[in-house]
């Protein structure tokens, strides 16, 4: 039991009819870093709403360290929050905000002194303790948001898309730093998003969802390697994604010819989803092709060019860093493991 | 910069509008309170006010009396208010004010024959044989009967009671409505901030929403102790006459018999400062960019 830390078992909840999670099965180890990702409406920020204690599933049990919690009202949960918007107490200076957990577990003034002042400078702030929040830069406001969940060592912190308001750049440093601080303060966190490149770099464990179902639940690499559907796919990273033809085990037919693969367990002549990540083409001689097609545009993305090539039955994207002109014939190659096959979904 | 010339003369009718009928005035009454009969300067009404020093008094006391129950009356609606479904929200606020759609003077006149000494609230008594009752258990605890002299009414109307009675009625809505709207725009996310850092119910109340709904509360304060404190005619009905409010006092020096505007001009005068200082101190204690006191 100790080893799922949270365990949500076939929740369900609707509103007023409308489904808005569907048998959601889900477990969080101690310590583990793991993400819900999807696009916006999926449930990813209910689920962390239930995890928390701000909605009740309409069926099915959540544990947490093996006890059920489902009537435990937010303020009893050995969880903490930090909200999308921050929610910080605008009538209060950076230190009370901090210290609002701590003062209502009743910790003595000087050990809350010691903590905040702490936390302070785990977040790089040390000197805003007397800072008013509304005088805060969006990042800033961020970190105290973060260090005013964390003062109250919490079994779990909850993160909804913290840093969705953030530039990029800053997005950047956050997820570093956030990544830094889970592992320095060693505590789970559960974190929402829908930026698929945060969920990536961050997490220990990925959960993707799409419309209130749990699509896949791996590791960042089995997630982007090993895609279960058309859906996980095309949310996490760039694909290609068309129709094809299993004939036969390792044999799938699509854009008119046969290619070899890895993939088995097909019905013979199942119609399939052909997955091909556009970083995985190999440009070669016309002599040489798979696929032959034309340059339709060309994009210079830094550190590669996106490159579209139209075959008689597809516009295949492809990332590469030769450079084409538009209107070249060009030769396209892919290996079997670049190939992946799903089930229509 | 043209455009900017057109919307500046869009202004002038409210400037002359201004100009005549509150910059004028209000420069007439300095000036008349500081002069006398015969003409000169003088500080003589001020001195003069001495004599109504308990009006003063009154009138400050039966305006805080009534602010404090309105607000006591007031946040646990506003609060409940704010709780409330959107669409039983827009009901209430609209049976919150509709008295407001009846003439001032009518809903006065409406509280006068209920309090009266023969008026609705004391016949019903009557005919329930309350004071009948009372006058039977009085009696038989009096120690010399004979002296006892039997009720048959409960005097209402004419006490100082029934002018703050007044006040608080007509006021009511002017507590309530900016607080509930202070408290209906505070960010749900902060409430589940509060929770999720372990605070029950009285301590989300007691640490977040009360003191971000303070804005509100100044402002309503505001909004029932100036009219209160000014108030004229309330006191006229519902007191009748023995409690004469600045208000009054005011409007005896200009149209009464005691006729001498230098002294009411130094009335209105003082009056005026008193709600200021009230003003300003309120909008120390809410020193916030987003102050709701508004008048």
């Amino acid at each position: 039991m100790s080893e799922k830390l949270i365990n949500l078992e076939n929740i369900h909840k609707d509103y007023g009819g409308k489904v808005v999670l569907d048998n959601i099965n889900l477990y969080v180890r101690d310590k583990e870093f793991v993400t819900l990702l999807g696009p916006s409406g999926c449930g990813k920020t209910t689920t962390l709403r239930i995890i928390g204690g701000f909605e009740t599933p309409s069926a099915g049990v959540v544990y947490f360290d093996g006890k059920k919690i489902n009537d435990l009202p937010p303020h009893k949960r050995p969880v903490n929050t930090v909200f999308q918007r921050y929610a910080l107490f605008t009538h209060m200076n950076v230190y009370d905000n901090i210290a609002f957990g701590l003062r209502i577990a009743k910790v003595s003034e000087n050990v809350i002194k010691d903590r905040v002042t702490n936390m302070l400078k785990l977040i790089n702030l040390p000197d805003y303790a007397k800072r008013e929040v509304s005088s805060l830069s969006g990042g800033e406001q961020q970190r105290i948001a973060i260090a005013r969940a964390l003062v109250n060592h919490p079994r779990v912190l909850l993160l909804d898309e913290p840093l969705g308001a953030l530039d990029l750049k800053l997005r950047k440093e956050m997820q570093r730093e956030l990544k830094s601080i889970q592992q320095q303060v060693g505590i789970t966190f559960v974190y929402v998003t829908h930026d698929q490149e945060e969920a990536l770099t961050m997490s220990d464990t990925i959960v993707v969802m799409n419309k209130g179902k749990i699509q896949q639940i791996g590791t960042p690499v089995d997630i982007y390697n090993e895609p279960k559907n058309a859906f996980v796919a095309d949310f996490i990273g760039e694909s290609n994604i068309l129709d094809g033809v299993m004939h036969k085990d390792r044999l799938v037919s699509f854009c008119g010819k046969n290619f070899d693969c890895l993939d088995s367990g097909f019905e013979k002549d199942e119609t399939v989803d052909v997955v091909v990540r556009p970083e995985d083409f190999e440009i070669v001689p016309i002599e040489d092709a798979q696929l032959v097609g034309t340059v339709k545009s060309t994009i210079f993305m830094g550190v590669h060019n996106e490159i579209m090539v139209e075959t008689e039955d597809f516009t295949w994207k492809v990332h590469s860093i030769y450079n084409a002109e538009v209107g070249d014939k060009i030769g396209l190659f892919l290996t079997p493991d670049d190939i992946h096959i799903m089930h229509k979904s | 910069m043209r455009n900017r010339k057109m919307a500046a003369l869009t202004t002038v009718p409210y400037v002359i509008w201004m100009a005549l009928f509150v910059v004028i005035p209000l420069v007439l009454i300095v000036v008349y309170a500081f002069t006398s009969k015969a003409g000169g300067f003088t500080l003589q009404n001020f001195s003069a006010m001495g004599d109504y020093a308990k009006v003063f008094a009154r009138s400050l006391w039966l305006a805080l009396a009534a602010t404090v129950i309105c607000l006591i009356i007031g946040y646990p609606v506003a609060y409940a208010l704010s709780k409330m479904g959107p669409s039983f929200q827009r009901t209430a606020i609209m049976l919150l004010m509709l008295p407001m759609w009846i003439n001032f003077l009518l809903r006065t006149y409406a509280w006068m024959s209920l309090l009266e000494n023969t008026g609705l609230i004391n016949t019903f008594f009557d005919n329930i044989g309350l004071f009948d009752l009372i006058n039977k258990i009085a009696l038989s605890l009096a120690s010399d009967p004979s002296a006892y002299q039997p009720i048959d009414h409960f005097q209402m109307i004419n006490t100082q009671g029934a002018v703050i009675l007044g006040m608080v009625y007509n006021y009511l809505p002017f507590m309530i409505m900016p607080i509930y709207s202070v408290i209906v725009k505070i960010d749900r996310s902060m409430i589940e901030a509060a929770q999720d850092l372990g605070a029950d119910s009285v301590t989300v109340f007691r640490k977040v929403i009360f003191p971000l709904s303070l804005p509100g509360v100044l402002s309503g304060i505001t909004m029932v102790f100036v009219p209160s404190v000014s108030t004229f005619i309330l006191s006229k009905l519902l007191g009748g006459g023995m409690n004469m409010l600045l208000g009054d006092l005011i409007e005896l020096q200009f149209m009464g018999g005691a006729y001498n505007p230098y002294v009411g001009s130094a009335i209105s005068l003082v009056m005026m400062i008193i709600v200021m200082i009230c003003m300003t101190v309120m909008n120390r204690f809410g020193d916030g960019e987003d102050q709701a006191v508004m008048l």
